[in-house]
């Protein structure tokens, strides 16, 4: 374990950035597999229903979806920018970046809104008239729909959230370019928002 | 040595740190001794609560018919005992307490990697706990279904299903927290010289415990989630009046908490693996054996969730292969049956009490591990399947296996912990007391299952009153037992004889400290040169 003696870090304070890292990877793991299980469910429910799912994803907008993928493809760049001008001393830049990043989750999470919204004006959600006139496999692909990207904007929020804390450390000093950890492991959290949507995209819009 | 308890080089553990004195300076603390036993004492409560359920239930079988409760009572007892004892005791009972308490110790590190982590990963256990209890006070009770919530009853019924559900949600994510730290703990802050294979098999089954927790709690997590979406949306998952599939839910709810099973015991054989050695004073026989075995019993345990579901609709094919692989788990199980006892030969062997948990962990596993093969079995699980037999099978490995091993756990190291001992004598009757009271509550319950006796019944046929008494006695004997050994560890806790540092001659880290550890654990960390149990 090596040990960097800088003005900020006391020797008896016990630092170990590789282990951070690790503890996020694992991290990811579980988050990876948490949305497997809702993979799992969607490969068993379109196997049995393939035709009513070809109905429910010609109701989605592709390009509201492919322009949110450029959206989170853009922001994934940012963050990775981000670490490396951190590394690079240059803290001002690795600011924008972030503040960037969060831009791109802010832009996201609206067209995402008015996205659900007009589905919502369609009726297509439970509890609504036309939802209950679809049929059982169209009902769950809309279902499976509001629910896996549902919970992909709360990691959206739950990330960007993340990166505004960084933000806020940056400017205290405690994420500084001999200390970035916890930036690096912000970036890993939102690589993986971006590459769960990265399979969300085309299993909703793309396969029909 | 009476001088020692008085004369310390640091401070214990126990004595305030940071700005708060009393309870607050240990709610605060990120150390993990004191997380480790507010687990301790909270897992201790909640498994009294559990007990109780339990004694409630016996007793309503003590005669055929109505006894005590209604069957919705019984049905909801039944749950909330489930609920209690795999999510708040079973699972979380060794790893999170003592596990805490130890590992750090065990490789010869200051904390683990995550402290802060620990403990939120406590106030998630607390939280989920108190969800749980919960449901007994509003709506119409807590859930009702079985702690398995099965679908599509768990989305039809009007008990507080949902909270019960959030609850293991919250305790889901918990449990991960803690398997995140372990792992990462043991990768990065095992002493210098504690290669892999110089590591002792606690934390070696700690880690393969980890990673099961690690990989396996986000699907039940995911599933529980999908199960409160159905009952607020009245959406079809899992009922298949709306398009749903049950089946489904039997195989997301397995593909965890069949792993789940070895997140329970596997830490109880690294706890029986710590005490053999010690006691018997000989190098653990085959330690690699045990290290590999272990991590196979956690990988292949991955692959054998269907065999919960024999009888819920599979094809045949699937059957047969779930049916082998659950046999191949038997394989490393019985390799580290066979190792503990040929430590034992030629051994020096002394009777303390954490041995005698240790032996009849073994004992008692044993007795639930082949029954499990009955279960295990095609032809056999069709005859024996939702009756008593697999309570008992399930008791004995859980309760005989993991709780026993608890037990041992917390009298091995006790005197670490509080730099005390309880008494040796009231701690064997203790034991004994359980052990008689835990083979008459179960075996019948063997017997009365191969007869036909269903479980989750709160009646029954006339010719299963006499076995059901004798079991419903052994509840009497068995919570006796329990009393006896709560009573003689609170007492050892306030009035016990001073222990010295290292009072069963171990070799392991931890007993190359102070008891208790001071806050640092080590005056300075140690420096590991041989293998962990060279007597």
């Amino acid at each position: 374990m090596e040990i960097e003696p800088s003005n900020h870090v006391h020797l008896t304070e016990h630092r170990d950035d590789e282990g951070q890292r690790m503890g996020m990877w694992i991290f990811l793991f579980t988050e990876v597999i948490l949305f497997g299980g809702l993979f799992l469910v969607y490969a068993v429910y379109r196997n049995m229903h393939p035709v009513d799912f070809h109905e429910g994803s010609i109701k989605l907008n592709v390009v509201i979806g492919a322009i949110n993928t450029i959206i989170l493809l853009t922001s994934s760049y940012f963050v990775a920018m981000a670490v490396s001008s951190m590394q690079k001393g240059k803290v001002k830049q690795a600011r924008t970046l972030l503040l960037l990043t969060i831009l791109c989750a802010i832009i996201f999470l609206v067209n995402k809104f008015f996205e659900w919204q007009t589905k919502f004006h369609h009726g297509l959600f439970p509890g609504m008239e036309e939802f209950y006139k679809l049929s059982h496999g169209e009902s769950l692909f809309f279902i499976l729909y509001f629910f896996m990207t549902g919970l992909h904007g709360v990691h959206v929020i739950v990330g960007a959230v993340f990166i505004g804390f960084i933000l806020r450390y940056i400017k205290k000093g405690k994420v500084n370019p001999v200390r970035y950890t916890l930036l690096e492991n912000s970036g890993l959290y939102w690589h993986l928002v971006d590459i769960i949507w990265i399979f969300l995209f085309p299993l909703f819009y793309l396969i029909i | 040595m009476t001088e020692q308890a008085a004369i310390r080089k640091q401070p214990s553990f126990r004595e305030p740190t940071g700005k708060y004195t009393g309870i607050l300076s240990w709610i605060t603390s990120t150390d993990h001794k004191k997380i480790g036993l507010l687990y301790l004492y909270s897992i201790a409560t909640f498994f009294i609560v559990g007990v109780l359920l339990g004694l409630a239930m016996k007793l309503e079988l003590i005669a055929p018919g109505e006894t005590i409760m209604k069957a919705q009572t019984y049905n909801q007892v039944f749950t909330l005992h489930g609920v209690i004892m795999i999510f708040l005791f079973i699972i979380p009972g060794i790893p999170a307490s003592i596990g805490n308490f130890t590992l750090p110790l065990l490789i010869g590190a200051k904390d683990v990697s995550f402290p802060k982590i620990n403990l939120l990963s406590w106030y998630l256990y607390v939280l989920g706990g108190l969800l749980a209890l919960s449901t007994l006070l509003f709506g119409h009770g807590p859930a009702d279904t079985g702690w398995t919530f099965y679908a599509p009853y768990s989305i039809k019924t009007g008990t507080n299903v949902t909270v019960a559900v959030l609850a293991a949600f919250v305790l889901g994510f918990s449990s991960i927290l803690t398997g995140v730290n372990f792992l990462t703990t043991i990768h990065r802050m095992r002493c210098p010289g504690m290669s892999w294979f110089k590591m002792p098999l606690f934390p070696w089954s700690l880690y393969a415990t980890a990673w099961i927790q690690v990989l396996a709690t986000p699907i039940v997590g995911i599933t529980l989630l999908m199960i409160v979406v159905e009952r607020t949306l009245g959406v079809g998952f899992f009922d298949p009046a709306i398009g749903g599939d049950p089946i489904l839910y039997q195989h997301l709810f397995w593909i965890y908490s069949h792993p789940a099973v070895y997140v329970m015991v596997l830490p109880a054989m690294g706890v029986v693996s710590e005490i053999i050695p010690v006691f018997v004073r000989k190098y653990i026989y085959g330690y690699k054996a045990i290290v590999v075995s272990g991590l196979a019993i956690a990988f292949v345990g991955y692959f054998v969730w269907g065999h919960h579901m024999f009888t819920s609709g599979m094809s045949d094919t699937a059957r047969v292969v779930f049916s082998f692989i659950t046999f191949l788990v038997a394989v490393p199980s019985g390799v580290k049956i066979f190792n503990w006892v040929a430590t034992m030969y030629k051994g020096s062997i002394d009777l303390k009490p954490p041995l005698v948990y240790a032996l009849s962990f073994i004992f008692l596993f044993m007795i639930g591990g082949l029954t499990g093969l009955v279960v295990g079995a095609l032809a056999t699980d069709i005859h024996v399947h939702a009756t008593s037999f697999v309570v008992a099978h399930f008791h004995f490995t859980m309760f005989g296996g993991t709780g026993f091993a608890f037990l041992g756990a917390v009298h091995y190291w006790f005197p670490k912990i509080y730099g005390k001992i309880y008494n040796f004598k009231t701690a064997i009757i203790g034991w004994a007391i359980l052990f008689v009271g835990f083979n008459l509550l179960y075996i019948p319950m063997f017997i009365m299952g191969i007869e036909g006796m269903p479980r989750r019944y709160y009646d029954y046929l006339p010719q299963f009153t006499n076995l059901n008494r004798l079991s419903t006695v052994g509840s009497w004997i068995l919570a006796t037992g329990l009393f006896i050994i709560f009573y003689n560890l609170v007492k050892g806790v306030r009035k016990g004889q001073p222990a010295t540092d290292n009072i069963w001659n171990g070799k392991t880290l931890e007993w190359q400290t102070e008891s208790p550890p001071s806050q640092e654990n080590f005056e300075t960390i140690p420096t590991v040169t041989e293998a962990p149990y060279n007597y």
